[in-house]
Protein backbone atom coordinates (compact mmCIF):
# COMPACT_ATOMS: atom_id res chain seq x y z
CA UNK A 1 0.00 0.00 0.00
CA UNK A 2 2.58 2.98 0.71
CA UNK A 3 4.71 1.85 -2.32
CA UNK A 4 2.26 2.68 -4.56
CA UNK A 5 1.40 6.00 -2.70
CA UNK A 6 5.32 6.47 -2.72
CA UNK A 7 5.64 6.11 -6.38
CA UNK A 8 2.63 8.03 -6.85
CA UNK A 9 4.02 10.63 -4.81
CA UNK A 10 7.23 10.94 -6.98
CA UNK A 11 5.74 11.20 -10.62
CA UNK A 12 3.56 13.58 -9.56
CA UNK A 13 7.06 15.54 -7.94
CA UNK A 14 8.55 14.61 -11.29
CA UNK A 15 5.74 16.51 -12.98
CA UNK A 16 5.82 19.61 -11.04
CA UNK A 17 9.95 19.54 -11.49
CA UNK A 18 9.27 19.09 -15.23
CA UNK A 19 6.78 22.18 -15.08
CA UNK A 20 8.95 24.39 -12.68
CA UNK A 21 11.71 23.94 -15.44
CA UNK A 22 9.22 24.66 -18.47
CA UNK A 23 8.10 28.01 -16.59
CA UNK A 24 11.69 28.70 -15.83
CA UNK A 25 12.96 27.80 -19.54
CA UNK A 26 9.49 30.53 -20.52
CA UNK A 27 10.60 33.24 -18.58
CA UNK A 28 14.54 33.18 -19.59
CA UNK A 29 13.58 32.51 -23.61
CA UNK A 30 11.14 35.61 -23.30
CA UNK A 31 13.06 37.55 -21.02
CA UNK A 32 16.58 37.39 -22.79
CA UNK A 33 14.88 36.78 -26.19
CA UNK A 34 16.56 33.26 -26.73
CA UNK A 35 16.48 31.75 -30.28
CA UNK A 36 14.69 28.49 -28.14
CA UNK A 37 11.46 27.81 -27.60
CA UNK A 38 10.41 28.11 -23.62
CA UNK A 39 10.45 23.56 -23.04
CA UNK A 40 13.77 23.11 -24.90
CA UNK A 41 15.08 25.82 -22.37
CA UNK A 42 13.63 23.72 -19.50
CA UNK A 43 15.13 20.65 -21.44
CA UNK A 44 18.58 22.68 -20.55
CA UNK A 45 18.13 23.34 -17.08
CA UNK A 46 16.78 19.80 -16.49
CA UNK A 47 19.87 18.66 -18.02
CA UNK A 48 22.26 20.61 -15.56
CA UNK A 49 19.53 19.76 -12.69
CA UNK A 50 19.75 16.46 -13.15
CA UNK A 51 23.18 15.84 -11.34
CA UNK A 52 21.31 16.42 -8.06
CA UNK A 53 19.02 12.98 -6.92
CA UNK A 54 16.46 15.42 -5.67
CA UNK A 55 15.42 16.31 -9.08
CA UNK A 56 16.62 12.87 -10.91
CA UNK A 57 14.76 10.51 -8.89
CA UNK A 58 11.58 11.81 -9.56
CA UNK A 59 11.60 13.54 -12.58
CA UNK A 60 12.48 9.35 -13.97
CA UNK A 61 9.16 8.45 -12.67
CA UNK A 62 7.31 11.01 -14.44
CA UNK A 63 9.99 10.99 -18.09
CA UNK A 64 9.98 7.76 -18.24
CA UNK A 65 5.92 7.69 -18.16
CA UNK A 66 5.44 10.69 -20.46
CA UNK A 67 7.81 9.73 -23.05
CA UNK A 68 6.56 6.09 -23.32
CA UNK A 69 2.98 7.85 -24.25
CA UNK A 70 4.37 10.40 -26.55
CA UNK A 71 2.61 9.50 -29.64
CA UNK A 72 -0.85 10.33 -27.74
CA UNK A 73 0.33 13.73 -27.32
CA UNK A 74 0.75 14.49 -31.05
CA UNK A 75 -3.01 13.19 -31.33
CA UNK A 76 -4.51 16.38 -30.66
CA UNK A 77 -3.08 18.67 -33.23
CA UNK A 78 -2.95 15.82 -35.64
CA UNK A 79 -6.80 16.47 -35.62
CA UNK A 80 -6.13 19.98 -36.52
CA UNK A 81 -5.61 18.63 -40.47
CA UNK A 82 -9.60 19.12 -40.92
CA UNK A 83 -8.68 22.93 -40.27
CA UNK A 84 -6.44 23.19 -43.53
CA UNK A 85 -9.14 20.83 -45.36
CA UNK A 86 -9.16 23.86 -48.00
CA UNK A 87 -5.28 23.84 -48.52
CA UNK A 88 -5.34 20.64 -48.38
CA UNK A 89 -7.20 19.93 -51.26
CA UNK A 90 -5.61 22.78 -53.10
CA UNK A 91 -1.70 21.58 -52.21
CA UNK A 92 -2.24 18.06 -50.26
CA UNK A 93 -0.80 15.85 -52.89
CA UNK A 94 2.43 18.17 -53.64
CA UNK A 95 2.79 18.43 -49.38
CA UNK A 96 2.68 14.83 -48.81
CA UNK A 97 5.05 14.47 -51.47
CA UNK A 98 7.46 16.97 -50.55
CA UNK A 99 6.94 15.64 -47.00
CA UNK A 100 7.46 11.92 -47.65
CA UNK A 101 10.69 12.43 -50.16
CA UNK A 102 12.31 15.05 -47.60
CA UNK A 103 11.73 12.93 -44.64
CA UNK A 104 13.35 9.90 -46.25
CA UNK A 105 16.30 11.63 -46.99
CA UNK A 106 16.96 13.55 -43.58
CA UNK A 107 16.44 9.69 -42.37
CA UNK A 108 18.66 8.37 -44.99
CA UNK A 109 21.58 11.02 -44.64
CA UNK A 110 21.81 10.59 -40.90
CA UNK A 111 21.84 6.89 -41.06
CA UNK A 112 24.43 6.55 -43.71
CA UNK A 113 26.41 9.40 -42.12
CA UNK A 114 26.71 7.30 -38.30
CA UNK A 115 27.06 4.16 -40.37
CA UNK A 116 30.62 5.46 -42.30
CA UNK A 117 31.74 7.16 -39.50
CA UNK A 118 31.75 4.08 -37.51
CA UNK A 119 33.55 1.82 -40.03
CA UNK A 120 36.43 4.08 -38.98
CA UNK A 121 36.00 3.91 -35.04
CA UNK A 122 38.62 1.63 -33.46
CA UNK A 123 37.92 -2.40 -32.88
CA UNK A 124 38.05 -1.26 -28.50
CA UNK A 125 35.45 1.73 -29.24
CA UNK A 126 33.28 -0.24 -31.11
CA UNK A 127 33.07 -2.84 -28.17
CA UNK A 128 32.57 -0.24 -25.77
CA UNK A 129 29.61 0.46 -28.06
CA UNK A 130 28.08 -3.16 -27.58
CA UNK A 131 28.53 -2.65 -24.21
CA UNK B 1 -34.71 10.29 -31.35
CA UNK B 2 -34.90 13.87 -30.23
CA UNK B 3 -33.45 13.28 -26.67
CA UNK B 4 -30.66 11.70 -28.13
CA UNK B 5 -30.05 14.60 -30.44
CA UNK B 6 -30.22 16.56 -28.03
CA UNK B 7 -27.64 14.37 -25.12
CA UNK B 8 -25.47 14.56 -28.34
CA UNK B 9 -25.45 18.43 -28.88
CA UNK B 10 -24.74 18.86 -25.10
CA UNK B 11 -22.27 16.70 -24.73
CA UNK B 12 -19.97 17.27 -27.77
CA UNK B 13 -20.32 21.09 -26.46
CA UNK B 14 -18.19 20.03 -23.40
CA UNK B 15 -14.57 19.75 -22.66
CA UNK B 16 -15.49 16.44 -21.72
CA UNK B 17 -16.23 14.94 -25.16
CA UNK B 18 -12.61 16.01 -26.70
CA UNK B 19 -10.30 14.86 -24.10
CA UNK B 20 -12.70 11.46 -23.88
CA UNK B 21 -12.77 11.27 -27.73
CA UNK B 22 -8.83 11.31 -27.66
CA UNK B 23 -8.02 8.85 -24.75
CA UNK B 24 -10.32 6.38 -25.61
CA UNK B 25 -9.69 5.88 -29.33
CA UNK B 26 -6.30 6.41 -28.75
CA UNK B 27 -5.98 3.74 -26.50
CA UNK B 28 -8.85 1.76 -29.12
CA UNK B 29 -5.94 2.18 -31.64
CA UNK B 30 -2.51 1.12 -29.25
CA UNK B 31 -4.63 -1.82 -28.49
CA UNK B 32 -5.33 -2.75 -31.90
CA UNK B 33 -1.67 -2.04 -32.91
CA UNK B 34 -0.08 -4.31 -30.08
CA UNK B 35 -2.86 -7.02 -30.77
CA UNK B 36 -1.41 -6.80 -34.46
CA UNK B 37 1.99 -7.31 -33.81
CA UNK B 38 2.95 -3.89 -34.45
CA UNK B 39 2.79 -3.48 -38.13
CA UNK B 40 3.88 0.09 -39.38
CA UNK B 41 0.73 0.37 -41.45
CA UNK B 42 -1.28 0.72 -38.46
CA UNK B 43 0.48 3.38 -36.29
CA UNK B 44 -1.88 4.26 -33.64
CA UNK B 45 -1.29 8.53 -33.81
CA UNK B 46 -2.36 7.67 -37.79
CA UNK B 47 -5.62 5.70 -36.91
CA UNK B 48 -6.57 8.14 -33.63
CA UNK B 49 -5.78 11.16 -35.90
CA UNK B 50 -7.89 10.09 -38.91
CA UNK B 51 -11.03 8.45 -36.84
CA UNK B 52 -11.43 11.72 -34.86
CA UNK B 53 -11.13 13.88 -37.70
CA UNK B 54 -13.38 11.63 -39.10
CA UNK B 55 -16.02 11.77 -36.65
CA UNK B 56 -15.78 15.32 -36.29
CA UNK B 57 -16.48 15.73 -39.70
CA UNK B 58 -19.39 13.74 -39.95
CA UNK B 59 -21.00 14.58 -36.86
CA UNK B 60 -20.54 18.64 -37.69
CA UNK B 61 -18.21 19.27 -34.43
CA UNK B 62 -15.99 22.09 -34.86
CA UNK B 63 -12.17 22.06 -33.57
CA UNK B 64 -11.90 24.41 -31.73
CA UNK B 65 -15.32 22.81 -29.94
CA UNK B 66 -12.76 19.35 -29.94
CA UNK B 67 -9.39 21.09 -28.80
CA UNK B 68 -11.30 22.92 -25.42
CA UNK B 69 -10.92 18.93 -24.38
CA UNK B 70 -8.08 17.61 -26.17
CA UNK B 71 -5.65 20.58 -25.18
CA UNK B 72 -4.92 18.78 -21.70
CA UNK B 73 -3.15 16.56 -23.90
CA UNK B 74 -1.94 19.01 -26.14
CA UNK B 75 -0.76 20.62 -23.05
CA UNK B 76 1.43 17.62 -21.48
CA UNK B 77 3.96 18.22 -25.07
CA UNK B 78 5.68 21.02 -22.55
CA UNK B 79 6.75 18.99 -19.76
CA UNK B 80 7.20 16.28 -22.60
CA UNK B 81 9.74 18.50 -24.28
CA UNK B 82 11.56 19.19 -20.95
CA UNK B 83 11.40 15.77 -19.90
CA UNK B 84 13.65 14.74 -23.38
CA UNK B 85 16.61 15.75 -20.96
CA UNK B 86 16.30 12.64 -18.74
CA UNK B 87 17.04 9.87 -22.18
CA UNK B 88 19.87 12.91 -22.60
CA UNK B 89 21.27 12.57 -19.70
CA UNK B 90 21.29 8.81 -19.19
CA UNK B 91 23.42 8.04 -22.36
CA UNK B 92 25.63 11.43 -21.28
CA UNK B 93 28.68 8.79 -21.53
CA UNK B 94 28.03 7.91 -24.62
CA UNK B 95 27.30 11.28 -25.90
CA UNK B 96 30.55 12.50 -24.45
CA UNK B 97 31.98 9.36 -26.09
CA UNK B 98 30.43 9.67 -29.52
CA UNK B 99 30.10 13.80 -29.21
CA UNK B 100 31.61 14.10 -32.38
CA UNK B 101 30.42 11.92 -34.77
CA UNK B 102 26.59 12.02 -33.19
CA UNK B 103 26.46 16.02 -33.36
CA UNK B 104 27.91 15.65 -37.29
CA UNK B 105 25.09 13.20 -37.96
CA UNK B 106 22.70 15.59 -36.09
CA UNK B 107 23.70 18.05 -38.79
CA UNK B 108 23.67 16.32 -41.77
CA UNK B 109 20.11 14.54 -41.25
CA UNK B 110 18.75 18.12 -39.90
CA UNK B 111 19.88 20.07 -42.94
CA UNK B 112 19.27 17.79 -45.34
CA UNK B 113 15.91 17.09 -44.12
CA UNK B 114 15.37 20.69 -43.63
CA UNK B 115 16.86 21.80 -46.89
CA UNK B 116 15.28 19.39 -49.00
CA UNK B 117 11.59 19.94 -47.80
CA UNK B 118 12.09 24.02 -48.47
CA UNK B 119 13.73 23.20 -51.99
CA UNK B 120 11.24 20.47 -52.73
CA UNK B 121 7.86 22.75 -51.88
CA UNK B 122 9.53 25.98 -54.03
CA UNK B 123 10.06 23.37 -56.91
CA UNK B 124 6.51 22.23 -56.82
CA UNK B 125 5.15 25.34 -56.21
CA UNK B 126 3.73 25.90 -52.93
CA UNK B 127 2.86 29.00 -51.06
CA UNK B 128 5.45 30.81 -49.27
CA UNK B 129 4.56 30.57 -45.86
CA UNK B 130 3.31 26.49 -46.73
CA UNK B 131 7.00 26.25 -47.80
CA UNK B 132 8.07 27.93 -44.20
CA UNK B 133 6.03 25.90 -42.27
CA UNK B 134 7.55 23.08 -43.98
CA UNK B 135 11.37 24.11 -42.70
CA UNK B 136 10.83 22.98 -39.29
CA UNK B 137 9.45 19.48 -39.28
CA UNK B 138 11.78 17.23 -38.06
CA UNK B 139 11.27 18.44 -35.15
CA UNK B 140 8.88 17.53 -32.38
CA UNK B 141 5.04 19.30 -33.04
CA UNK B 142 5.09 21.94 -30.02
CA UNK B 143 8.86 22.98 -31.06
CA UNK B 144 8.19 23.41 -34.68
CA UNK B 145 5.24 25.20 -34.21
CA UNK B 146 7.31 27.88 -32.51
CA UNK B 147 10.45 27.53 -34.83
CA UNK B 148 7.37 28.48 -37.86
CA UNK B 149 5.73 31.38 -36.23
CA UNK B 150 9.15 33.01 -35.47
CA UNK B 151 9.83 32.96 -39.21
CA UNK B 152 6.47 33.38 -40.78
CA UNK B 153 5.14 30.02 -40.98
CA UNK B 154 1.49 28.88 -40.35
CA UNK B 155 1.82 27.11 -36.60
CA UNK B 156 -0.61 24.73 -36.89
CA UNK B 157 0.25 23.56 -40.76
CA UNK B 158 3.94 22.87 -39.24
CA UNK B 159 2.62 20.78 -36.57
CA UNK B 160 0.67 18.72 -38.66
CA UNK B 161 3.68 18.00 -41.07
CA UNK B 162 5.59 17.49 -38.09
CA UNK B 163 3.22 14.81 -37.27
CA UNK B 164 2.97 13.21 -41.02
CA UNK B 165 6.94 13.80 -40.75
CA UNK B 166 6.74 11.11 -37.59
CA UNK B 167 4.31 8.72 -39.45
CA UNK B 168 6.84 8.55 -42.47
CA UNK B 169 9.51 7.69 -40.44
CA UNK B 170 7.40 5.04 -38.40
CA UNK B 171 5.84 3.47 -41.60
CA UNK B 172 9.32 3.46 -43.82
CA UNK B 173 12.14 3.39 -41.52
CA UNK B 174 12.80 -0.15 -41.86
CA UNK B 175 11.99 -0.16 -45.37
CA UNK B 176 14.76 2.75 -46.17
CA UNK B 177 17.56 1.07 -43.40
CA UNK B 178 16.92 -2.37 -45.24
CA UNK B 179 17.28 -0.86 -48.19
CA UNK B 180 20.23 0.74 -47.32
CA UNK B 181 21.62 -2.50 -45.80
CA UNK B 182 21.90 -0.82 -42.56
CA UNK B 183 22.88 -3.81 -40.20
CA UNK B 184 20.99 -5.10 -37.18
CA UNK B 185 24.04 -5.38 -34.98
CA UNK B 186 24.04 -2.94 -31.62
CA UNK B 187 26.13 0.00 -33.60
CA UNK B 188 23.26 -0.80 -36.22
CA UNK B 189 20.43 -0.59 -34.63
CA UNK B 190 21.72 2.97 -32.65
CA UNK B 191 22.17 4.44 -36.22
CA UNK B 192 18.61 3.34 -37.20
CA UNK B 193 17.10 4.76 -33.80
CA UNK B 194 19.28 7.61 -34.17
CA UNK B 195 18.31 8.41 -37.82
CA UNK B 196 14.61 8.00 -36.48
CA UNK B 197 14.84 10.47 -33.75
CA UNK B 198 16.70 12.91 -36.52
CA UNK B 199 14.35 13.07 -39.14
CA UNK B 200 10.96 12.27 -37.57
CA UNK B 201 11.13 12.99 -33.86
CA UNK B 202 8.96 11.69 -31.00
CA UNK B 203 6.86 9.26 -33.19
CA UNK B 204 9.40 7.76 -35.01
CA UNK B 205 11.08 7.81 -32.06
CA UNK B 206 8.05 5.67 -29.95
CA UNK B 207 8.29 3.17 -32.78
CA UNK B 208 11.90 2.49 -32.52
CA UNK B 209 11.83 1.95 -28.71
CA UNK B 210 8.96 -0.36 -29.96
CA UNK B 211 11.30 -2.75 -32.17
CA UNK B 212 14.80 -2.45 -30.08
CA UNK B 213 15.78 -0.91 -26.73
CA UNK B 214 19.32 0.37 -28.38
CA UNK B 215 17.44 2.04 -31.30
CA UNK B 216 15.04 3.54 -28.69
CA UNK B 217 17.78 5.11 -26.26
CA UNK B 218 19.60 6.57 -29.53
CA UNK B 219 15.83 7.68 -30.92
CA UNK B 220 15.74 9.89 -27.84
CA UNK B 221 18.94 11.25 -27.55
CA UNK B 222 18.81 11.92 -31.13
CA UNK B 223 15.65 14.22 -30.97
CA UNK B 224 16.52 15.96 -28.11
CA UNK B 225 19.52 17.03 -30.05
CA UNK B 226 17.62 17.81 -32.94
CA UNK B 227 15.23 19.86 -30.69
CA UNK B 228 18.63 22.24 -29.57
CA UNK B 229 20.07 21.91 -33.39
CA UNK B 230 16.76 23.13 -35.32
CA UNK B 231 15.30 25.99 -32.53
CA UNK B 232 19.27 27.18 -32.87
CA UNK B 233 20.15 27.15 -37.07
CA UNK B 234 16.46 27.47 -38.50
CA UNK B 235 15.80 31.13 -37.10
CA UNK B 236 19.51 31.66 -37.74
CA UNK B 237 19.73 31.14 -41.42
CA UNK B 238 16.06 32.46 -41.75
CA UNK B 239 17.50 36.22 -40.25
CA UNK B 240 20.47 35.78 -42.48
CA UNK B 241 18.88 35.27 -45.36
CA UNK B 242 16.53 38.24 -45.07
Amino acid sequence: MAEPAGHNIKGLTGLAWLLALQSAGELLSRGLSLPFPGPVVGMMLLLLALRWPLVREPVAACANFLLAHLSLLFVPVGVGVMTHLSLVSQYGGRMLVVVVLSTLIGMAVTALVLHALRGKSSPQEDHAQVR
Amino acid sequence: MPKFVELWVYLSATPLFGLTATLVIYVLAQTLYTRLNQPAWANPVLWSVVIIASVLLTTGVSYPTYFAGAQFIHFLLGPAVVALGWPLWKRRVELRQRWGRLLLAALAGGIAASASAVALGWLVGLPTDVVLSLAPKSVTAPVAMGIAEKIGGIPALAAVFAVITGLVGALFGKALFDAFKIPTDAAGWAARGFALGTASHGIGAARAMQVNADAGAYAGLALGLQVVLTSLLIPLVFRLSH
